[in-house]
């Protein structure tokens, strides 16, 4: 099974497939950091920290944000990879987006995404042969368990400001709400972390969505 | 936005051109399931084939002036949006907001299981009539729906948000998580069971007022009556647990009088 997954993502045009990445231990964030800051066309890459990514559907979300405003024509940054990163943001500040989600000489677990456009069109094999030449560290697969295990849950909490009775907190009283009976499920704990870790993705897509709203 | 806005739209919605949201492909194309009075509601999927959301549309409208139209446009899905990522936070039984393009006019959310309280209440009613139950004889299933109904608008209000068109038919009733779903689920005792999730938050705003939470209690009211008479008597129970739902709500269950004398529109008099 190819670790590199291929998307495309609904409501986008086929040609704008996205690849994505995911690796841990990474050895050489420094180096791929000042690729991103020399502008190298080589590594026209979103980098993401992973720590800071809740699910799959986050990124594909920040994916989906990018692509759309590259088509619209509303691009806030750089380039479409640059606006990845920027659109996972709940606020405005770009280069507080990179800082907070972009990769820093300190990252070890590392999202990669790239998306595919007309202009510049980037094939699965091409893109898996670059970043295996180029990424030092183990390729795992793109999936919600794998990102799980990286995901710092306290820092996504205070990035999104959620820490006043949200994630967790909300889904609890949630289950007050209609009686409690939640906390009778088969599944029992598991689940109940399962239902947590969703409604956590729930409150940084509305999030996301707002950002740069006004009026 | 400006551009868009001056360009003349044609006066024949259906030459109106759609989004390119609507424009490009997905697993399903988007399904009209509802439409109301400013908006259009659709079925589609969000990111992947496997996660099902509802898409509103606002269309812009032929008579109104351009550049106001796509004002009140943006307004209003900005504020429907802001309003319930708020619900959603404090823990409000709302659908998650997934995307919004507020020039374009749509707004992406969560799709919610399940049927709106007006249809599974009818249902419920019909189907003991048939079985010849007499009113009031068994109606617990009845009164425990009506505490969780009193329970949620309690919580809306609670962190200072009012519904604005607070019918059974912006009541849903979500299938409980994971549940064995065969079985026994079409039988009567099953019908109005499920959690309350509040929807369409078209025309909600930010109040503490007393009098707007008031009429949002009023309109449910009449709502329930209009359903069957019986529900309405059995409203008192979603009052009663209103009433022990947040600091306050005593004083809103006062106000509701005064509402019911006059009717939902406040007198222009004094």
């Amino acid at each position: 099974m190819a670790l590199l997954q291929t998307v495309r993502l609904e409501h986008l045009p086929y040609s704008h497939e996205i690849h994505i990445a995911l690796y841990r231990d990474i050895t050489n964030a420094s180096f791929l950091q000042q690729q991103l800051l020399d502008g190298n066309t080589n590594f026209e890459y979103a980098l993401i920290d992973a720590g800071v990514v809740v699910s799959k559907i986050h990124a594909l979300a920040a994916a989906y944000r990018a692509v759309s405003d590259l088509l619209e024509n509303r691009l806030r940054s750089r380039n479409v990879h640059s606006e990845i990163v920027f659109s996972l943001s709940p606020n405005n500040n770009i280069a507080e987006s990179f800082r907070r989600f972009g990769i820093t000489t300190s990252t070890t677990s590392l999202l990669i995404i790239k998306v595919s456009t007309p202009s510049s069109p980037a094939s699965a094999s091409e893109v898996q042969a670059h970043l295996t030449s180029s990424i030092e560290g183990e390729q795992v697969p793109f999936e919600d368990s794998v990102l799980a295990e990286m995901t710092d849950v306290p820092r996504v909490k205070k990035i999104y400001k959620l820490n006043s009775g949200g994630g967790g907190g909300g889904a609890k009283r949630n289950g007050q709400v209609n009686g409690g009976i939640e906390g009778l499920s088969v599944n029992g704990v598991g689940m109940r972390n399962g239902d947590e870790r969703k409604e956590l993705e729930n409150l940084v897509l509305g999030a996301m969505a707002l950002r740069g709203v006004t009026n | 936005m400006e551009a868009q806005a001056i360009h003349p739209c044609a006066a024949n919605s259906d030459e109106r051109v759609l989004p390119s949201i609507f424009r490009h492909p997905s697993a399903a194309a988007p399904l009209l399931i509802t439409q109301g009075a400013e908006a259009l509601l659709y079925r589609s999927t969000y990111l992947l084939p496997s996660t099902p959301c509802a898409l509103k549309y606002r269309p812009s409208k032929p008579y109104r002036h351009p550049i106001l139209d796509a004002r009140l446009t943006k307004h209003r899905i900005l504020s429907e949006a802001r309003v319930l990522v708020k619900c959603r936070r404090e823990g409000v039984p709302v659908p998650a907001v997934y995307a919004l393009d507020e020039a374009a006019g749509w707004l992406m959310i969560e799709w919610i299981e399940g049927e709106v309280v007006r249809i599974r209440l009818n249902e419920w009613l019909k189907r003991r009539k048939e079985e010849d139950i007499a009113e009031g004889v068994d109606d617990g299933e009845l009164l425990e729906l009506m505490t969780r109904v009193g329970s949620a608008v309690g919580r809306l209000h609670a962190i200072g948000v009012v519904h604005g068109d607070l019918t059974t038919s912006n009541l849903m009733l979500r299938p409980r998580s994971r549940e064995v779903s065969n079985g026994d689920s079409e039988t009567a005792s099953k019908m109005l069971d499920g959690n309350v999730v509040l929807i369409d938050f078209g025309l909600a705003s930010q109040s503490q007022a007393d009098e707007d939470r008031a009429v949002d209690l009023y309109v449910l009211e009449r709502a329930f009556g209009s359903t069957h008479p019986r529900a309405e008597s059995l409203f008192v129970e979603v009052l009663r647990e209103y009433g022990r739902s947040f600091k306050g709500a005593n004083v809103v269950l006062k106000k509701l009088e005064d509402v019911r004398m006059r009717g939902r529109k406040r007198s222009m008099l004094g």
